[in-house]
């Protein structure tokens, strides 16, 4: 299945037919657009303190109100937007590479190496993530990049066993054993006739594993050990409607729709993907 | 049976001494060793405590003699003394903090159970009528939302605005003074809002897990043939059908143990419940390692204890496994 253009288009064809996919997608590109555009949908700036206008509700003037020191929550949320997508998207990439690089070598060379790599993840996948990501913060300092780096570096485990698992099959297919026959490398076998052969299943993963990454970061920064003030995140801006409970549902509400769109927006593509990359699962 | 679960207890020994490696090497890969982490980065530990740590570690030995010390006192749960000013042993700091948590977790694990089931097995097999569609919409929406978030939500609904449920806590001020059965109710009223969202994370992901499980069965031929006999369909489903899908559940009651545990870190905070959760976000906020390490071995303990019972309890239930 090396990738020909007719494959392409059929799979173009039943994403885009999907209507559930195709909204996640739409969503996704909302807050793309926001993220590289965020003055467009905010006319202030997120970090003006304004001692006037504190924990004023959702106005005119500040659609979305206003936080404990005065700060436009609409232009908190829109400068936040960029974060996580940052955080999302960093996090995922280092998590793939990593589970891509340990799922190949572990499958393509088994034996000793298979047996090493795989104790290494089953060991891994012994802690519970989230404790295991608290750990490694409390060593370092909280900030975007520490916390990006150490979402991707405790995540990388499901990709590694996924690609294992299709490596192993891919490597006893006859195009495989052409190919070594017309002498190509080893090399050459894994990256020309392997890797884009898992390709389908590590992108309906990371598609995941971006939804997943932009909950813990909000997660993180709403505990505090995130995203530090006054760079504004979903998570942080939670904080202060948790300290502000009492008197101000809007600091807690629209942060928490932003995340809650946008993870939806990350699934439903997931998903979608997976259905059209392989149409036999569908509706599980 | 017997053979297998000896088998399958012979596979965590290695697992065991892995979680023990990493942990060393973590301590080992802080900036400045385990002392100099810990103690320049936090102005509480005097100099009494980076001596008694010294020792503790035993750091002028070789690493692998290091290592021996560590495994030995991992074996005995011995984790050493707290950095906080109370500098009580690590291990009996927790282990007055578990209990609430276990319980808490346990409450809503069965939660999960009485909602997801009779929703997954429902969806499955009315798959396509309205019910199958809305809970879909919303086993997706219960993915995508953030528990803490919803935890705020419930605490503006119910506590500020209704002015119902306790926000905080797991008991009232006057909670001595109180009668047993006072002492329970009191105790529920404060739970409950925190089992409810310790559940919510789980709810959508088992009815699915769940319906995609009854889907399965129902294609099998036995469940024809027990159609084919004139069985009435609820005889077929819940006798035939649903018994078969709810094997495979079982092992992801004992895969959930971490994805709980990583959550009671969240709304034990939110909800000022004193847990282990809750002590373990303390001692990150303050740079306790000994106890941050101390509470990351018990959890990594507790994910292979629920890894093994989920195995064990496979296997009694399908003869199939214990036999292949």
């Amino acid at each position: 299945m090396n990738a020909s253009p007719g494959i392409g288009r059929d799979f173009a064809r039943r994403l885009l037919r999907n209507r559930l996919a195709a909204a996640g997608g739409a969503v996704i590109l909302f807050f793309f657009l926001v993220s590289a555009l965020p003055g467009l949908f905010a006319s202030h700036e997120p970090n003006r303190i304004d001692i006037v206008n504190i924990l004023r509700p959702p106005s005119a003037a500040h659609p979305l109100g206003t936080d404990d020191l005065g700060r436009d929550v609409l232009a908190r949320v829109v400068h936040g937007a960029r974060v996580s997508l940052k955080v999302g998207f960093v996090a995922v990439g280092i998590a793939t590479a990593l589970g891509l690089l340990v799922g190949l070598l572990s499958g393509f060379y088994g034996g000793w190496v298979d047996a090493v790599l795989m104790r290494f993840v089953d060991m891994m996948l012994c802690f519970p993530t989230f404790f295991l990501i608290l750990s490694v913060i409390a060593f370092l300092e909280p900030s975007i990049w520490n916390i990006m780096a150490v979402i991707g570096l405790t995540g990388w485990m499901g990709v590694a066993r996924l690609v294992r698992a299709e490596t192993l099959s891919l490597k006893e297919r006859d195009f495989v054993a052409a190919a070594r026959a017309q002498g190509a490398g080893n090399a050459r076998i894994i990256f020309r006739h392997v890797l884009p052969n898992t390709l389908a299943p590590i992108l309906v993963a990371a598609t995941l594993g971006v939804a997943g990454a932009i909950l813990t970061e909000s997660a993180l920064s709403f505990l505090g050990i995130g995203v530090q003030p006054p760079t504004p995140s979903w998570g942080n801006i939670l904080t202060a409607g948790k300290d502000n409970i009492e008197f101000a549902w809007w600091l807690s509400l629209f942060p928490g729709l932003a995340i809650l769109f946008t993870v939806l927006g990350y699934n439903l593509l997931g998903e979608g993907i997976r259905d059209a990359a392989d149409p036999r699962l569908k509706g599980r | 049976m017997l053979r297998y679960i000896a088998r399958r207890l012979l596979l965590t020994v290695p697992l065991l001494v892995g979680i023990s490696l990493v942990s060393f090497l973590m301590m080992h890969m802080a900036p400045g060793g385990p002392i100099g982490a810990g103690t320049d980065l936090n102005p509480k530990a005097t100099a009494e405590s980076r001596a008694r740590l010294k020792a503790y570690y035993g750091l002028d030995q070789p690493l692998h003699v290091q290592y021996g010390r560590w495994l030995g006192r991992m074996a005995t749960l011995d984790f050493g003394d707290s950095f906080s000013p109370d500098g009580r042993p690590v291990a009996e700091k927790i282990k007055e903090r578990i209990p609430i948590t276990l319980t808490i977790n346990v409450l809503s694990m069965g939660l999960i159970f009485l909602v997801a089931i009779p929703v997954g097995v429902y969806s499955a097999v009315r798959k396509g009528s309205l019910f199958d569609r809305i809970s879909t919409v919303a086993v997706f929406a219960g993915f995508a939302i953030p528990t803490f978030w919803l935890a705020l939500l419930m605490m503006i609904l119910f506590g500020v605005t209704l002015g119902w449920l306790p926000i905080s806590g797991i008991s009232s001020l006057d909670h001595e003074s109180l009668g047993i059965l006072g002492k329970l109710a009191d105790r529920a009223h404060h739970l409950l809002l925190p089992v409810l969202l310790a559940g919510f994370g789980g709810l959508a992901g088992m009815s699915r897990y769940m319906r995609s499980n009854m889907l399965e069965v129902i294609r099998q031929d036995y469940v024809a043939t027990a159609r084919a006999k004139g069985l009435p369909e609820g005889t077929v489903v819940f006798r035939h059908a649903m018994r078969n899908a709810l094997l495979p559940v079982i092992t992801i009651l004992g895969l959930s143990v971490p994805d709980l545990l990583g959550g009671s870190v969240i709304f034990e905070t939110i909800f000022a419940i004193p847990g282990m959760g809750q002590l373990f976000y303390q001692g990150v906020m303050s740079r306790d390692y000994p106890l941050i390490m101390g509470i990351l071995t018990i959890g990594a303990f507790l994910t292979l204890l629920g890894n093994l019972l989920a195995d064990v309890g496979y296997a009694l239930a399908d003869p199939r496994i214990r036999q292949g």
